[in-house]
């Protein structure tokens, strides 16, 4: 199996690295831009409307209005703010993020480069994020941003927990396929290729249930956009940000849930290599990475637009007593199954009940504490009142 | 859900931390117009809330000192101003009090025909600007404003303005409805039914909805009373006041209806009795329908000008905040020597402190949703 192979025509290491990460770059910014404009598409058919229609045909340019806009707005610095916390906050963002492409396979020669701990330094790359949210909540020198600031802070370190273990639970399997000895890899080009013949949601379910619900709270999408809760506090962290410096918390927010949606669809879905096999021409296999992330944030999306948002403690609650147990749940009962080395088909059906045992809970909870169907009652006369 | 204040003094006294006062409006997205409220907090939760109001002041009862009787119906469409009909109702029905004037029959059932569809409307805006402040990012909103348009369409057709119709007239209302109007309230009806059926899949059946509004400010019956509460915010608690049935008016009496009631009084009550309460009115809409006689819609007698010699009444009707009423004196003339709103939003609002202090920040901004209130009707 040959993954990233040779450079580029030939080049020397270092610009073959330059030229491929100018690709990532340019697809990156092409790939926020029309995310902003599909996402404003499909939440506005989820709301019965039809979103941008007037800048080029059927609205395609509206992304490239935006940012022009964006560049020519006034970049206005609060007087009490730490001038240069402040303007080099939204940089602390964005670079992490943009960093996280590096290692993402999108396909099996596409890719900048092909790390062997490619899965660990996704998020030992991630976890620097927070560190220009919290620039920005603290250096703003206002009081929403400063709220938005320390609660992304707690709620980014809480879910990571959760986030890591579940992508365990998936290591630890990869150890398991034929060829490995036993020795699970955290490359992700070859977990993407050890899922030639089944993606590991198959065996995983509840695992992907807790990524999923992870990667939301990470990226601040409803149900956890709590640091940015509009209603509350005005846009969080990023309240006193205007013109391009905005535009930059935009793009990483834009970028990093991208990068999330590729990595999820390589780690869960199968990535480049299922359902088409690793011998596939590269342009089927690019085609069904993307398709799969995009399939990913159609599912944010749609999260975002029906569910409303949760109260931090709450926040806090699912995570500590709910995903962080669950999560290392799954890894003990993989570690006996792969232990004694019983079946695989025992490894789908543990975690498939974990998940049904999730969501039954949920709707149970839910169902019991409502007093849901009260509105029927009161649809016919009643005789009560009369 | 109150945190406060045993668990704020052991914090205090183990890291003697600093409380901060934030400024929420008079231009924030959750206060719903021109509120302002300065928060203290300590972390997240809130210790104490300082409300501002009057931004919105416009001095309505003093222009109606200064205003023929029918030229101040305007400025009374503008105090409740998502359920003008309501207001124009209280207004008329005081000075037809006062005045000693007739309403013919027919006149009678197309104004509590209005009347209802303005409270459906109000109580719709209610359930898209609440699903916002939960965070359902506009999805709640939209939603609201599918059957908001429907109905104003309908009240466009009737009166010929949307949102300020000045519809209602001492002694009748200014014309007849439309020919097509049967069709057409009966269509609009399905669609608000079916609007509401939108809503309970969309947020009472959410399990993070009921979640963050369960046993969130509940208010018990005695502090409701004492405070002043009326309108779905008192019925909440499971008492069941309705001034249209326990002190009748109009045609109230010859209507079947159910009044909704909570038992908890806290939040979700107050969301789940407005919807059952909009699902009520369809059905007292579609009674007016089956029931509506033929004639006048105005008085004919009366004159050009309208003259009132002497009179003095408090009239109150259950308009869609709650007791909507109104105080009128008159000492002769064309215009009102004293007019007095009592609006159910200044009420219901002044009990916000209470309810707001021990809570959360999140929860502070979903409290001040549900009590439904409209800046035009507190501030007058």
């Amino acid at each position: 199996m040959m993954l990233f192979a040779d450079p580029l025509f030939g080049l020397p290491s270092w610009i073959d690295a330059i030229i491929r990460v100018l690709i990532v770059v340019l697809a990156m910014t092409l790939v926020v831009v029309y995310l902003t404009y599909g996402e404003r598409k499909v939440v506005a058919r989820f709301q019965q409307r039809l979103g941008p229609t007037r800048t080029g045909p059927g609205g395609l340019l509206q992304g490239f209005a935006d940012a022009l806009k964006l560049v020519t707005k006034e970049d206005i610095r609060p007087a009490n703010a730490d001038r240069w916390v402040f303007e080099l906050a939204p940089y602390a963002t964005f670079i992490p993020v943009f960093l996280v492409l590096v290692a993402l396979p999108f396909a099996e020669n596409w890719g900048v480069r092909n790390l062997a701990l490619g899965l660990f330094y996704v998020f030992a790359i991630l976890g620097l994020n927070i560190v220009g949210i919290l620039m920005a909540g603290l250096g703003s020198g206002n009081k929403y941003a400063l709220l938005g600031g320390v609660r992304a802070a707690a709620q980014m370190i809480s879910y990571e927990i959760p986030l890591v273990v579940s992508l365990l639970c998936v290591v630890m399997i990869t150890g398991a396929e034929d060829g490995m000895n036993g020795v699970g890899t955290l490359n992700l080009n070859l977990i993407a290729a050890l899922q030639e013949d089944r993606p590991y949601i198959v065996l995983q379910p509840l695992a992907f249930l807790i990524f999923f619900t992870a990667m939301l709270s990470e990226l601040h999408r409803a149900p956890f956009d709590i640091p940015v809760a509009e209603s509350e506090i005005v846009g969080g962290y990023f309240v006193e940000y205007s013109g391009i410096r905005w535009s930059m918390f935009q793009l990483s927010e834009y970028a990093s849930m991208w990068g999330f949606s590729v990595f999820g669809s390589v780690v869960f879905l199968g990535g480049w290599a299922w359902p088409f096999g690793v011998d596939a021409h590269w342009t089927i296999q690019l085609g069904t990475t993307l398709v799969k992330s995009l399939a990913f944030i159609i599912a944010i999306f749609w999260v975002r637009t029906t569910v409303p948002r949760l109260r931090i403690d709450q926040l806090m609650n699912f995570s500590w007593k709910v995903l962080l147990e669950l999560s290392f749940l799954q890894l003990i009962v993989n570690g006996f199954i792969l232990y004694y080395e019983w079946p695989q088909e025992l490894l789908a059906l543990t975690s498939a009940i974990g998940a049904g045992l999730l969501i039954f809970l949920i709707i149970r909870h839910a169902t019991t504490r409502s007093t849901s169907g009260l509105v029927g009652t009161y649809k016919t006369l009643g005789t009560a009142s009369q | 859900m109150s945190v406060w204040p045993e668990e704020r003094l052991a914090t205090v006294d183990h890291f003697n931390t600093v409380d901060m006062t934030i400024n929420v409006g008079p231009q924030h997205p959750a206060t719903h117009g021109v509120f302002r409220m300065i928060l203290t907090v300590d972390g997240e939760v809130v210790v104490d809330c300082e409300p501002y109001i009057g931004y919105l002041h416009r001095g309505l009862e003093k222009l109606t000192e200064n205003h023929d009787y029918r030229q101040s119906m305007g400025w009374w469409d503008r105090t409740d101003y998502l359920a003008g009909m309501a207001c124009e109702m209280a207004y008329c029905m005081a000075v037809e009090k006062i005045g000693n004037i007739e309403v013919p029959e027919r006149a009678e059932y197309i104004r509590v025909m209005m009347v209802e569809l303005s409270r459906i409307l109000s109580h719709f805006m209610f359930f898209g600007a609440f699903g916002a402040d939960v965070g359902s990012f506009g999805t709640s909103f939209i939603y609201a404003w599918r059957e908001r348009e429907r109905i104003y369409d309908f009240f466009e057709e009737v009166a010929g303005d949307r949102m300020f119709p000045t519809y209602f007239r001492p002694g009748g209302v200014q014309m007849d409805l439309p020919d097509n109007y049967e069709s057409r309230i009966r269509w609009l009806l399905g669609s608000i039914r079916q609007g509401l059926e939108d809503f309970d899949g969309l947020l009472t059946g959410n399990e993070i909805f009921v979640e963050r509004c369960r046993n969130l400010s509940p208010v018990t019956q005695e502090d409701a009373i004492n405070w002043g509460l009326t309108g779905p915010m008192l019925r909440a608690t499971g008492l069941k006041w309705d001034l249209r049935k326990d002190e009748p008016y109009s045609i109230y009496p010859n209507l079947k209806f159910d009044i909704p009631t909570g038992s908890q009084g806290d939040v979700f009550d107050r969301f789940i009795v407005r919807m059952a309460e909009a699902w009520q009115s369809t059905l007292i809409i579609e009674q007016c329908l089956d029931m509506l006689p033929k004639g006048l819609v105005l008085n004919p007698d009366l004159p050009k000008t309208l003259r009132i010699d002497e009179g003095e009444a408090y009239v109150r009707t259950e308009g869609t905040k709650g007791e909507y009423g109104v105080y009128a004196l008159a000492k002769g003339g064309n215009k009102p020597y004293r007019m007095k709103l009592r609006s159910p939003s200044f009420c219901n609002l002044s009990a916000l402190k209470k309810m707001v202090v021990g809570s959360y920040v999140a929860d502070a901004i979903i409290i001040l949703g549900s009590l439904d209130i409209v800046l035009g009707e507190v501030d007058k």
